[in-house]
């Protein structure tokens, strides 16, 4: 073994910490800081009860309990955490980490066998942050004749377009969504076009025959599969007259449209499945065949990369679902309690005599109800709700159901063997095309009855 | 347009070697030894668009010189690396090895031992098929059909272990018997543990063998008549896919199997569905055999006649031939009167099988190619000896 792997020597291991530590000195210092400055300088800052926060002040804040909800609200309400944390990239990641934990374990417990086990103790539930820390830490290796720029940017690309899938998905009412564009759906099916170009981008750039056989293939079944994907959602934007997502969810406050549509989930479903390079579409990554398809020639945390972009497209496609087909966020809020008790006069906090020395003046839920003023306003049923309370009841309904879409998503790799390119093909064009028809002429049947849309009995 | 020659690269290649004229709509791949779906070996496959027009198939990676290994070491010492060509179907591939000693020295094997054999060959080929349809499951993407398999054969290996004290390679079999008896309680263990299996077994037929997408992809596809399965010398499950009822445990019955009940597994349709269901069949057949072997086992004696200390023959030559998990395996060993054989010829199912490959994966599709590959039965170590 020696021969191979060179002995350990603190003096090696020492410079080379001392060299990392320099790197991010000098990188801290002539990068981050002036972005920090530029930052604080240029960057809007939020203006609290007529104070403009300084960052001084900001840090003030956090430890002053009377200022720390407004300035943390602030934040909450600020663009940047909408696109990088909550309805966007961060909850979408942690749902796609969840996702793969979830489908080790899921597969494992149907094959007989026990899944990631060691990594964190309970469950191995640390497997996956061992798994990426392993994947930075290898080597990048790109093929020699490889076109590096396109090759190098694929992957970011691919995770880019991921994100930007995600944001189109409204999360919870009063506008959690990153982007709220009347277009969305048309909007969403643009950003779902780019997939098949950046496969084929980096399959080709890789000059390597799997890669290049298994973009041609992922190509075939995307564009193929766009198709029913984009028919059988048509149904749902001719009863509700709209392309904007939010508009979608609020439509199906009283059921969903799967009860009705059947037809075009399961043609949703299926594309989806297919879009999804899942099994038993997984041809594109076929293993036995073409070694790993499109992402033979990536290594280290490119491939990492390219699998998180993957869970992330995932979690779009299942939200997507979820939006379209099983009514969002709505549902009847059993968590958190009615208003009777919610605070309705802001926090009191007491010393140890009694006597009241502060008074947090955020009425309604702290830090989720968006306005102070007029947070008893909206209205669901017979039962009157704060947005906060709307906010979380949503998010909790709208993340049941997604998880359950993925579950369903995953459940097939256990069962299906892979299909084959032909018989893929022939199920996209001739069976789901003509079922999406089906499903529209189904829609337009309830529409010119009377029954469902703009004027309908429901 | 007057070809350029200075530039020419066919002027820089050493005489007699020349460069094919490359078709541009044809790519070539080098399917293995490096490949999740090859094995040890390699099929270089010319693909135009999603069809194979070309398929060839170059074994010889893991060829180890077992037949000249067997040259140079006496008729005992030859046991352990004759049963490496196949690990996990050990007791089959050196079956016909200890047959031809038998012949060959000329010693009689007691009644039971005969039985103790019958057993553990029967469930070494449990053991095998399951490893091969393990391997089958994952090579069309059925996870689930890998992980099955691949846990209830330790079902087999526990009993195998019990028996002889390997879990894989065992040289349990030797010229005249076995190498011990059985343990104490070992046929109630036995009857138990293969009743078990046989029910789990079963379960395949839902997830796999009845699975619409799989009888999609299979069916119909790297079909082999019956008179091409003949032509090309097939054995076993490929040569009973195709209809033709051929089995050696019934046609050249060895050690007890004409007094037992044997059924062969015959399918017609000869496609790579019929393939890999015929072995699974094979298991449930060698279930029944194991338990009317349990039945009929005399209770007691000896197992093993005892040899001199080196063994040796007359000038003399044999050929013995057994039904191992791939079809039929012979051996054939020519004595000149050493304790050494002069040759050992093993005649293994897998490379027989592999005949077939070409034929069938021509105007195939590329997805096609593991579903009829590993269809055949073949296993890449045992070819190459």
């Amino acid at each position: 073994m020696s021969v191979i792997a060179p002995k350990f020597r603190l003096a090696y291991f020492l410079k080379g910490a001392i060299d990392d530590l320099f790197w991010a000195i000098i990188l801290v210092t002539l990068i981050g800081i002036p972005a920090i400055q530029i930052g604080l300088f240029y960057g809007s800052l939020p203006v609290i009860e007529g104070e403009l926060v300084t960052a001084f002040l900001a840090f003030t804040l956090i430890f002053h309990p009377e200022m720390a909800i407004p300035l943390i609200k602030s934040l909450l309400y600020s663009d940047l955490f909408r696109i990088a944390a909550f309805p966007g990239f961060g909850f979408a990641a942690l749902i796609a980490a969840g996702t793969i934990f979830v489908e080790r374990k899921m597969l494992a417990k149907l094959q007989l066998r026990v899944g990631p086990f060691y990594c964190g103790k309970i469950e191995g539930i640390l497997q996956l942050a061992g798994d990426g820390l392993k994947l930075i830490s290898k080597e990048i290796i790109i093929p020699a004749k490889a076109d590096k720029p396109i090759f190098w940017v694929a992957p970011v690309l691919f995770v880019a377009t991921a994100a930007a899938f995600v944001s189109l998905i409204p999360v919870a009412p009063g506008g959690w969504v990153v982007a709220d564009l009347d277009v969305g759906l048309l909007a969403v099916f643009a950003v779902i076009g780019f997939f098949p170009i950046i496969t084929v981008l980096s399959a080709w750039s890789a000059n390597s025959k799997y890669p290049f056989i298994g973009g041609i293939r992922a190509l075939h079944q995307m564009v193929s599969f766009e198709i029913p994907l984009i028919l059988s959602l048509l149904g749902v934007v001719i009863l509700t007259g709209t392309l904007n997502l939010s508009e979608i969810v609020e439509s199906q406050s009283s059921f969903p449209w799967i009860i009705f549509m059947p037809i075009g989930a399961i043609v949703f479903f299926t594309a989806m499945l297919a879009e999804l390079e899942r099994i038993p579409f997984d041809l594109p990554e076929a293993e036995s065949e073409i070694v790993a398809g499109w992402l033979t020639e990536f290594s280290g945390m490119m491939y990492g990369l390219v699998q998180l972009g993957s869970y992330v497209k995932l979690y779009a496609f299942a939200a997507l679902f979820v939006v379209i087909f099983l009514g969002g966020w709505t549902g009847p809020v059993f968590w958190p309690p009615l208003d009777e008790e919610i605070i309705t006069t802001g926090l009191e906090i007491t010393s140890y005599t009694g006597d009241v020395f502060l008074t947090v003046a955020t009425p309604g839920l702290p830090l989720f109800d968006a306005d102070p003023n007029e947070w008893i306003l909206q209205k669901q049923g017979d039962l009157m709700y704060t947005s906060g309370q709307l906010l979380i009841s949503g998010v909790i309904w709208f993340v049941l159901k997604t998880v359950a879409v993925i579950f369903f998503i995953l459940l097939p790799r256990g069962v299906f063997p892979r299909i084959r390119i032909d018989m893929l093909l022939h199920i996209g064009w001739y069976k789901l095309i003509g079922l999406s028809f089906v499903n529209i002429f189904i829609a337009l049947g309830l529409l010119y009855a009377g029954i469902l849309g703009p004027g309908g009995i429901f | 347009m007057p070809e350029q020659i200075s530039d020419n690269q066919a002027e820089q290649l050493p005489p007699g070697l020349q460069i094919d004229k490359v078709d541009d709509r044809i790519m070539t791949l080098n399917v293995g030894p490096q490949h999740p779906g090859s094995g040890h070996m390699r099929i270089i496959v010319k693909i135009d668009g999603d069809y194979i027009v070309d398929a060839d198939p170059d074994p010889g990676y893991v060829h180890r010189g077992e037949e000249k290994m067997a040259e140079n070491r006496n008729y005992i010492t030859n046991i352990p690396h004759l049963e490496r060509p196949v690990i996990h179907d050990s007791c089959n591939i050196l079956y016909p090895y200890v047959l031809g000693v038998e012949d060959i020295v000329g010693i009689e094997v007691p009644e039971r031992a005969k039985y103790v054999r019958v057993i553990a060959a029967e469930l070494n080929r449990c053991v095998y098929i399951q490893y091969w349809l393990a391997i089958y499951g994952i090579f069309l993407g059925h996870s689930t059909m890998f992980m099955w398999p691949a846990g209830d054969r330790e079902l087999m290996i526990d009993l195998l272990e019990k028996m002889t004290g390997a879990r894989v390679t065992h040289s349990y079999f030797i010229p005249g018997g076995v190498r011990n008896d059985l343990p104490a309680n070992f046929e109630d263990v036995c009857l138990r543990q293969v009743n078990y299996f046989e029910k789990r077994i079963k379960e395949y037929a839902d997830i796999f063998y009845d699975n619409p997408i799989l009888k999609a992809r299979t069916e119909d596809t790297g079909v082999l008549s019956a008179q091409d399965a003949i032509r090309l010398g097939t054995t076993g499950s490929v040569l009973r896919a195709s209809g033709i009822d051929y089995d050696v445990r019934i046609k050249e019955p060895y050690d007890v199997y004409d007094e037992l009940d044997v059924h062969t597994n015959v399918l017609k349709d000869g496609d790579s569905y019929a393939r890999s269901k015929v072995p699974w069949l094979d298991m449930l057949e060698s279930c029944n055999i194991i338990r009317q072997a349990l039945e009929k086992i005399p209770k007691s004696g000896s197992v093993r006649t005892k040899l001199k200390p080196n063994p040796k023959g007359g000038v003399n030559e044999v050929y013995r031939r057994v039904e191992s998990g791939r079809g039929s395996a012979g051996m054939h060993i020519i004595s000149n009167g050493k304790p050494e054989p002069y040759r050992v010829k093993i005649s293994p199912g897998s490379f027989r099988n592999l005949i077939a490959l070409p034929y069938l994966l021509k105007g195939e599709k590329l997805g096609n190619m593991p579903a009829v590959y590993w269809s055949l039965n073949y296993w890449p170590v045992e070819a190459d000896r």
